[in-house]
């Protein structure tokens, strides 16, 4: 056993990465369900993103585009969600499973010929001599964009949901969509654009994944990164920076228990894998005291002349 | 009353399967036809990936004497039984299911259809129809192994493991070994994935062993993830897994281990269309050409390229063993005497780390 | 202008006729899929929904779809009596294999041994280890208010760990040369979930899904917890006052979902899995979420759609090996499947009318 192996900045630093997939679906579901809608879509909608953003990037040689073409990519597929849940009524947590389905099968169908195909790589962000600062330079500035763009969507979800009156109109009709209709505002388009938001960043979630993370396609690579964003949110309570702490405790206990093994702690290796999941259920406790955080239409179906 | 209706229903049913499970065998035609049972997507760029490229092989080698079925992602318990079933039903005459956890299912199948011939890729138990094959990557372990030795600064190697079990720990062995052979100062670093399938962790723990200083990175795994996080440290070896990597050479990837079951899977088909086909146990290495070796690149040194390619051929012509004594297991027992070689059966179920290898298996 | 209006009850004519024009939409659709991949559409979507059940190898396939559909029911019907008191216990994956885990582990601890007991003892741990690890979610749930959503989904992680640790070492097989795995069940009599009739694919599994179904009619139709549910799930305020206590209706509802989750485990590695493997779990307990919305809560509902789904399972196996279609097609087309049912769901709670109305 040989702690020392462990390199706190890099090990630090590794959050980020490790994260920034998650940070942009939870965030971008956290938005819809804020507005009274659970989309358990997201890892369908997270895997179309990945293929969109892949084969985009790959055709045209351009990372970023990939990143945009994967954000329209999900959006597109979360109108699917859309459409059932706000036109046909339909219940949200079957329809959001049927998503994920039939995103998984969509994606790969999309990606048969892009098995083994290397994709354009997108640079770090180049801080000049700002990034050689010791330790905050190489755990903070080195990174790529995306990373960046993933905290500041963070930042911008929460001043809007807090400040602006973008985030009134989208809480009112997440905690009740009733009153929120009776006062005129268009219950069904806000919630439709909320979710298409809500695929957006599951689809920029994705590609990241397949763009930078790993970076290669694969059919259903995202490999259940889509449910721990979820369960991120509900972590959260709904609250954009718990949301990004929760999303730096998982990626940063995936790596911890890495770096152990790699140190040769001897704990069973099984048990060190399932310890986030424990973790997050012990600290799910601690932090549910809070109560009254879930938007109280969460799940439940509109409709105007009822 | 009821019980002799339900005595009857009983053995109606009985009767029409015996009848109806030995007739499609028998209604052949000329096309062989061929099923393959796959436990992931063809597009999974790995393991069965490399399968359905035998299954196109099979097709391009035999043209329209053959007929090739596959049904993918099959899981492995009740649904395996179920698709080889329906295959042979359809009238397959020979049946490759190319997962370890096929191996009861693929037994069960074959004792209801004895006219079909199984492959039960990795597995252990047979019967006259059932045939065994896998490979001897750890043949590929040990050329990788020695290159690693030789490329690694840092003298810090670092492993991917899937599961602990046989198959990842023989390979890990006989790296190990041979980096030791070719570097006394080597250590390894391991750590365990815990999944099949998780390129998102594949990376991750690729990224992990390279901060905590290895400089060469083996994998057990199939992602490229490993590959692209030793490009962006961008002083790490890596080697190509299962398929053959080439869009990361010349660096980092420096060679790759194969899995080409093409040879096999046309040498069987063969037989079958010849009627010569009989139960077999195969164990196939670099000579028969089931395990690869991906074009060594010139980031190797020429001179440590030369003594791989040395040690392939003698692997090849079976002048040497990659598990040769002497060798001591971890806890410095006796494995092998000086000289001796190990047998299949101990390779197969190999679950004890080699002498020098730090850790312990998990349990 | 096309407006929606609400029934004033839900019309029988479509609660029928909905499904019906569901899998005719997926069919068209799926079909238009599977033509653009090369495929003659109607050969595949006959391969799919004939095939298995009249087709040639009928005989073999009708097994097949009770024993691939009693697990979905047996689950779902636990799980749609949570949901309807908005109770949302979406890891049922996790009880599942828990069950499994809890029954085998019985099983396993008394081989050599026969006896007529060793397989009821197993059934009772199976029901047990998936209860346990559903009042995990519910015991929190009662006394902190933790998200009863979160926790259950978090412990289908946990227990697919405890699979991966008892496949690798406690349960390994000491004859399997060191591979992961069981000892098979099926090659032990005692713990064997057998075929009650050989070749019917009824084994005791199929038989508790048939029971549950009826157990879960009785117990919403004519029982006092039932009505519970029922007021609960529709207005808790109302089930407040009317003396439903809301924590004992949890640990009920998540208790029940475990149980008949882990009955469900335990009857399949003892039957037609097996044996405990790292991969013994294939998604059950997920799918059965869907099996129970689209079964729309109702017991017998939750049949047909467990049915329907098993259908496709198998019907889509048969469709790659016989047409070429590739895993992901199947997977699209029951995606389809689901969003239709969903969608054409709303004409037997609502109905189209045509004429002014004001915008929604």
């Amino acid at each position: 056993m040989d702690l020392s192996a462990i390199n706190p900045i890099l090990f630090i630093a590794g959050f980020f990465v490790a994260a920034t997939p998650l940070i942009f679906a939870a965030v971008g579901e956290l938005v819809v369900e804020k507005t009274g809608v659970l989309n358990l879509g997201v890892e369908g909608m997270m895997i179309i993103g990945a293929i969109c953003g892949f084969a985009t990037a790959v055709e045209t040689g351009s990372p970023l585009l990939g990143f945009a073409a994967a954000a329209v990519g999900g959006a597109v597929l979360s109108l699917l969600f859309a459409f059932l849940t706000q036109v046909m009524l339909a219940n949200q947590v079957a329809s959001g499973l049927a998503l994920t389905l039939f995103g998984l099968g969509f994606s790969a169908l999309l990606g048969q010929s892009y098995v083994g195909v290397k994709p354009p790589r997108l640079a770090d962000v180049d801080f000049g001599s700002l990034a050689e600062i010791p330790i905050f330079g190489p755990i903070i500035l080195s990174h790529d964009l995306i990373v960046y763009l993933g905290l500041a969507l963070v930042v911008a979800v929460w001043a809007v949901l807090k400040y602006t009156r973008i985030g009134l109109v989208l809480r009112a009709v997440g905690e009740n969509h009733d009153a929120a209709h009776a006062l005129g505002y268009k219950v069904v388009r806000i919630r439709t654009l909320a979710i298409m938001f809500g695929g957006a960043c599951a689809g920029v979630g994705g590609a990241y994944i397949s763009l930078i993370r790993v970076p290669q396609w694969t059919e259903g690579m995202t490999a259940g990164i889509g449910w721990i964003a979820l369960a991120l949110v509900v972590f959260a309570s709904w609250k954009p920076f718990r949301l990004l702490l929760g999303a730096y405790l998982f990626g940063g206990l995936v790596q911890l228990q890495l770096n152990l093994q790699g140190a040769g702690v001897a704990i069973p290796v099984e048990y060190l894998a399932m310890s986030p999941y424990v973790i997050t259920i012990v600290v799910l406790v601690f932090l549910s005291r809070d109560k009254g955080a879930a938007p109280a239409s969460l799940g439940r179906i509109f409709h105007a002349s009822s | 009353m009821k019980f002799t209706k339900r005595q009857a229903a009983k053995l109606l049913a009985s009767a029409a399967f015996a009848a109806s499970f030995a007739a499609p065998a028998f209604a052949q035609d000329d096309k062989t036809k061929i099923g393959f049972v796959y436990v992931g997507p063809v597009g999974d760029g790995g393991w069965t990936y490399e399968h359905n490229k035998g299954r196109l092989a099979v097709e391009e080698h035999f043209g329209d004497s053959v007929e090739t079925v596959f049904v993918e992602s099959v899981a492995e318990g009740p649904d395996s039984e179920r698709v080889m079933t329906q295959m042979a039903l359809d009238g397959a005459d020979l049946i490759f299911t190319t997962s370890f956890g096929y191996m009861d299912p693929t037994i069960n199948v074959a004792a209801k259809f004895p006219n079909v011939k199984f492959e039960h890729a990795t597995g252990y138990k047979r019967a006259d129809n059932v045939s065994t094959y896998s490979a001897r990557f750890y043949e590929g372990r040990a050329i990788q192994g020695h290159i690693a030795g030789k490329m690694t600064k840092s003298n810090t190697v670092g492993y991917i493991g899937s599961y602990p079990i046989p198959e990842v720990i023989r390979g890990i062995n006989s790296a190990f070994i041979h980096a030791r052979k070719s570097n006394p100062d080597v250590q390894f670093k391991i750590v365990w994935a815990y999944t099949w399938f998780d390129p998102a962790k594949e990376a991750d723990a690729a990224k992990v062993l390279i901060e905590q200083g290895a400089d060469v990175i083996l994998q057990h795994t199939d992602s490229t993830a490993p590959q692209a996080a030793a490009q962006e440290a961008g002083n790490v070896v890596t080697f190509g897994q299962a398929s053959d990597m080439s869009q990361y050479a010349p660096f980092p990837r420096v060679s790759s281990i194969i899995d080409d079951w093409a040879p096999y899977y046309i040498a069987r088909v063969q037989a079958v269309k010849d009627g010569t086909w009989t139960s077999t146990d195969t164990w196939d290495g670099i000579g028969a050409g089931m395990v690869g070796i991906g074009e060594i690149s010139d980031a190797v040194p020429a001179e440590v390229k030369a003594e791989a390619l040395a040690l392939k051929a003698s692997l090849a012509d079976g002048s040497y063993h990659a598990f040769t004594g002497p060798l001591n297991k971890q806890d410095g027992s006796e494995f092998l005497a000086a000289g001796a070689t190990a047998d299949d059966g101990t390779l197969a179920g190999m679950n004890f780390y080699v002498e020098g290898i730090e850790g312990e298996i998990p349990q | 202008m096309i407006a929606l209006e609400k029934r004033p009850e839900p019309s029988r004519t479509f609660s029928l006729a909905a499904p019906l024009l569901a899998v005719l939409a997926t069919m068209l659709f799926g079909g238009l899929l599977f033509a653009l991949l090369g495929k003659d559409p109607l050969e595949a979507i006959r391969t799919i929904f004939w095939e298995p059940l009249f087709g040639e190898f009928a005989f073999f396939y009708r097994p097949q779809l009770l024993i691939k559909g009693a697990p979905l029911v047996l689950i779902a019907i636990g799980l749609s009596l949570g949901f309807k008191a908005g109770i949302w216990n979406i890891g049922a994956e996790g009880q599942y294999i828990m069950g499994a885990l809890f029954g085998a582990g019985v099983g396993l601890a008394f081989y050599p041994m026969e006896s007529v007991f060793i397989f009821p003892l197993m059934v009772l741990a199976g029901a047990f280890g998936g209860w346990i690890w559903a009042m995990i979610p519910a015991v929190l749930k009662v006394k902190f208010g933790t998200n009863e959503i979160l926790v259950s989904l978090m412990l289908v992680y946990v227990a697919e760990q405890f699979l991966a640790s008892m496949s690798l070492g406690l349960m390994k097989n000491p004859e399997g040369f060191g591979f992961p795995g069981s000892r098979n069940l099926q090659q032990y009599a005692s713990a064997h979930n057998a075929e009650l009739i050989t070749g019917s694919g009824m084994h005791w599994g199929v038989v508790a899904a048939f029971i549950a179904v009826i157990f879960g009619y009785v117990l919403l139709a004519r029982h006092r917890l039932g009505f519970a549910i029922r007021v609960t799930g529709d207005a808790p305020r109302a089930a407040a006052f009317s003396g439903v206590n809301p924590a004992r209706l949890v640990l009920f509802c998540l208790g029940m979902s475990g149980l008949l989750a882990g009955l469900a485990g335990v009857f399949e590695v003892s039957g037609p899995a097996g044996q405990v493997t790292i991969d013994f779990n294939v998604g059950y307990g997920f799918t059965a979420i869907i099996v129970a919305f689209l079964g729309r809560l109702n017991p017998v509902g939750i049949l047909l759609a467990g049915g329907l789904m098993a259908l496709t399972y198998i019907g889509g196996d048969i469709a790659q090996s016989k047409l070429g279609l590739p895993a992901a097609a199947i997977q699209v087309f029951q995606g389809m499947l689901l969003f239709f049912l969903l969608a054409f769901d709303l004409f037997t709670n609502y109905r189209l009318r045509l004429g002014r109305t004001e915008v929604a």
